[in-house]
């Protein structure tokens, strides 16, 4: 067996960083309380005394100065211990806040979906976003409007929000909430609603593929543990072979998630649409990966898996919301599907290698 | 945490400048193939081609100048592999030899033999076939009967390999046999490899037709064959582990997702100009899947050049490789209605029925299915 190839110094100080730390305070305990929409103080503060949630950021805006797909790769950590905490979401409106000069507010933060926003002549911004995760706990919430300059990107203090709870299919909050003639920090950005979608859909791809790779170690673990008809479950040649299967669409969507943050850290660099079939390939092959094995990993698990006490469903449940956030298979895949019709037959193979 | 590991792609500066390089010879040089010649690729014989190749410098890329190749390195050959493949070149003369014998007489030959021959695959003028398959021997190798026995300084072949591509338009099979009785307890000892030049007296080859009429396979045939010393590959006996190693080479490359590229190429065409969301959001499903597949064959790629022994990945990606190639035309067949005939629909026909009635074999060449799946069982520590 191979041992795992040393990435990039920073990128593996992080995760390990991060491993550790949530290895030690994700307790069941804190797992209970967040479960209800509850907000698990301490270990968001443990996050933000490591600086993880601002690793991303550069050195200017309070960061480390980590190149951004390093800080990314966090993500596949906070995927792997399904983390009922916005991460994902703060280490992103803070690396687009930061890119459109906009002051980073400390604490966590939510970039918001779906939005519709208007501003006023005073750059007051009215309207109503849906699907915000962890939008109640959220400091500051990011949206983009439509300007007649091009799009401006906001951050709008938590204290001028009317928030209605909602939560995904795993239960963490998703929320709606709805803002009127708020006056908020504004920026052009470089970027348009079609690139932070993307972006936004990239951290579920890498979350999605860290979560992966625990449900595939966890399924193995169990089949070499749970024992019928006087042997491990893990020895009948039909369960190895889900097990294979298994395995494989995790390290697809490892692979996969690796395109999609090199997309984003090269976009960060440089904002553009050229992010966008790499982030779709990445979504599509991530999303599909998650329901495969998510089904895979239950079935072997048996009844004990479809139970409360048991923590497989942390993941496939994550899995499950990951999948639908910020634009499902379908969506990514019309996207990707119409970037390679429109290359056209003979352009087919150069669109494909340029991802 | 994962067995399997498929860190992102070492640079290669070379490569981008290779890749134009490619593209242009081979817009010239294959422009005038029809879309089913195209199909064919790694299918498909024409020496002539592959010798242009070797003219260019482009078989054995990576191997030592000494031996007639560049020392450029592994993505850079990935590059061109690619390149060729998708653009349905016809590589099959010198696929086999450059893919895997080459790296494995590098690996296990002597200075011979390595002078004599590798010089002439990078050349385009030598062209191997596996001998591994036997009548009652596919899936569990270990079982071969075909033997070779000491006779003087040299060696004497009995036996029947099944299945052998290409064997009638080769000069050298790779032959993987056993040279010590089987002992129960230790299936895999006592195998060993020869290079075996297929003009020698006692050699049979017959083709076997495909289930669309064509001639690739064969079966050859070894009656008191008589091979010097120096056909020896590598160490008596060591035949298991030299096997095992060919076949990363043989599994983890872009040929095992690019089998039904062409076919793709013909959708997008006859999709044209306008295309439904339904065939956009299958083509861009299978586009997610082939960038996965090309990244995790491309990390493979640079896993082979730093010198490790990424066979579990192999697997991996073959196994992938096989459920995406297969899935195409089962996608694209139900993406084209059947109007009145156009030229574009006429080509995609023909594509789409040459790839889907190749389609079951994708899963069982270079191993099947159930015994990637085996291999990547025992990766997880299962078996
Ligand atoms: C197009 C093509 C080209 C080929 N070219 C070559 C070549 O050039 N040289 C060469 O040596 N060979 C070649 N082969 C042979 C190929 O390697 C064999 O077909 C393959 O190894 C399977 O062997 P088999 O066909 O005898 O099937 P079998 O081994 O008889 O298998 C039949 C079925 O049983 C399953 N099975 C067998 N054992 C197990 C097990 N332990 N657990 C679960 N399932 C199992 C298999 O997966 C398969 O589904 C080629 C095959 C094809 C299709």
């Amino acid at each position: 067996m191979m041992e795992p190839v040393q990435a990039d110094d920073a990128g593996a100080m992080l995760r390990e960083t991060a491993d550790r730390l949530l290895a030690a305070r994700l307790t069941p305990q804190v797992r209970a309380r967040a479960a209800g929409g509850g907000w698990p103080d301490d270990l968001w503060a443990a996050l933000d005394e490591a600086g993880l949630p601002a690793a991303i950021l550069p050195e200017a805006a309070g960061g480390f100065g980590v190149p951004v797909a390093d800080a990314l790769s966090l993500l596949t950590v906070a995927g792997r211990h399904a983390l009922p905490l916005p991460l994902a979401d703060t280490m992103l409106a803070g690396l687009v806040l930061a890119r459109a000069g906009i002051e980073v507010p400390a604490g966590p933060l939510a970039v918001a979906q779906g939005s519709e926003v208007r501003l006023d002549h005073a750059g007051r911004a009215t309207g109503h976003a849906w699907g915000v995760p962890w939008g109640r706990h959220a400091r500051s919430i990011v949206v983009l409007a439509d300007a007649p300059g091009g799009p401006v990107l906001l951050a709008l203090p938590q204290a001028a929000l009317t928030i209605e709870p909602g939560a995904d299919i795993a239960g963490d909050p998703s929320d709606a909430v709805r803002f009127e003639a708020v006056p908020s920090q504004a920026a052009p950005a470089p970027f348009g609603a079609a690139e932070l979608r993307a972006a936004g859909a990239a951290t579920r791809a890498l979350m999605i593929a860290g979560a992966l790779g625990a449900v595939s170690a966890m399924t193995v673990e169990y089949a070499g543990e749970r024992r019928q008809f006087g042997r491990a479950i893990g020895q009948f040649q039909a369960v190895q072979q889900n097990l294979a299967v298994l395995a494989g669409q995790a390290a697809a969507a490892a692979a996969a998630a690796d395109l999609a943050a090199e997309a984003v850290a090269a976009w960060a660099a440089s904002p553009g649409p050229g992010l966008l079939p790499a982030v779709a390939a990445a979504k599509v092959r991530t999303g599909e990966a998650a329901g495969l094995a998510a089904s895979i990993a239950h079935q072997i698990h048996g009844a004990i898996g479809f139970t409360q006490e048991h923590p497989l469903h942390h993941h496939t449940g994550r899995l499950r919301a990951w999948r639908d956030a910020f634009g499902r298979e379908a969506e990514w895949a019309q996207v990707l599907g119409r970037h390679l019709i429109a290359a056209g037959p003979e352009g087919l193979w150069p669109a494909i290698t340029a991802v | 945490m994962s067995p399997f590991a498929f860190p992102s792609p070492p640079p290669s500066p070379g490569a981008d400048l290779l890749r134009a390089e490619i593209r242009a010879f081979l817009a010239s040089e294959l422009a005038h193939r029809a879309p089913l010649d195209r199909a064919q690729s790694w299918n498909g014989l024409d020496p002539a081609f592959s010798r242009k190749l070797g003219q260019r410098g482009w078989l054995g890329l990576t191997w030592p100048k000494a031996y007639g190749g560049q020392e450029r390195s592994g993505l850079e050959r990935y590059v061109l592999l690619e390149e060729l493949l998708a653009a349905g070149a016809p590589v099959g003369a010198h696929w086999i030899a450059e893919r895997q014998s080459g790296p494995s007489l590098l690996r296990y030959g002597t200075e011979a033999q390595k002078s004599a021959i590798l010089p002439r695959i990078a050349a385009g003028a030598c062209f191997f076939c596996i001998g591994m398959s036997e009548p009652d021997s596919g899936s569990d190798l270990a079982s071969v009967r075909t033997k070779a026995v000491r006779d003087g300084d040299g060696w004497r072949v009995d036996g029947t390999k099944l299945w052998t591509t290409n064997a009638t338009h080769c000069h050298f099979m790779i032959l993987f046999c056993r040279t010590r009785p089987l002992d129960r307890e230790h299936r895999h000892a006592g195998t060993s490899q020869f290079i075996v030049d297929l003009s020698l007296p006692g050699i049979t080859i017959r083709p076997v037709r495909n289930l669309l009429g064509e001639h690739h396979f064969n079966e050859v045939v070894f009656e008191d064959v008589r091979l010097p010393g120096d056909a020896l590959l590598g160490r008596e006996g060591e035949g298991w582990a030299q096997v095992t190693g060919e076949l990363a080479y043989e599994r983890s490359g872009p040929e095992r997702f690019l089998s039904s590229f062409r076919l793709l190429v013909e959708l997008v065409r006859a999709l044209q100009p306008a295309a439904d969301a339904r065939a956009e959001i299958a083509l861009g499903r299978l586009g997610a899947q082939l960038v996965t597949l090309r990244r995790m064959s491309r990390s493979v790629a640079g896993l082979l050049q730093a010198g490790a022994d990424p066979a579990l990945e192999a697997a991996m990606v073959k196994d992938l490789g096989a459920l995406v190639e297969q899935e195409i035309p089962e996608i694209a067949r139900d993406l084209v209605g059947d109007g009145p005939p156009t030229p574009q629909s006429r080509a995609f026909a023909q594509v789409l029925a040459y790839t889907a009635l190749h389609a079951p074999s994708f899963s069982l060449r270079g191993g099947t299915r159930e015994i990637l799946r085996g291999i990547i069982a025992r990766g997880l520590g299962l078996r």
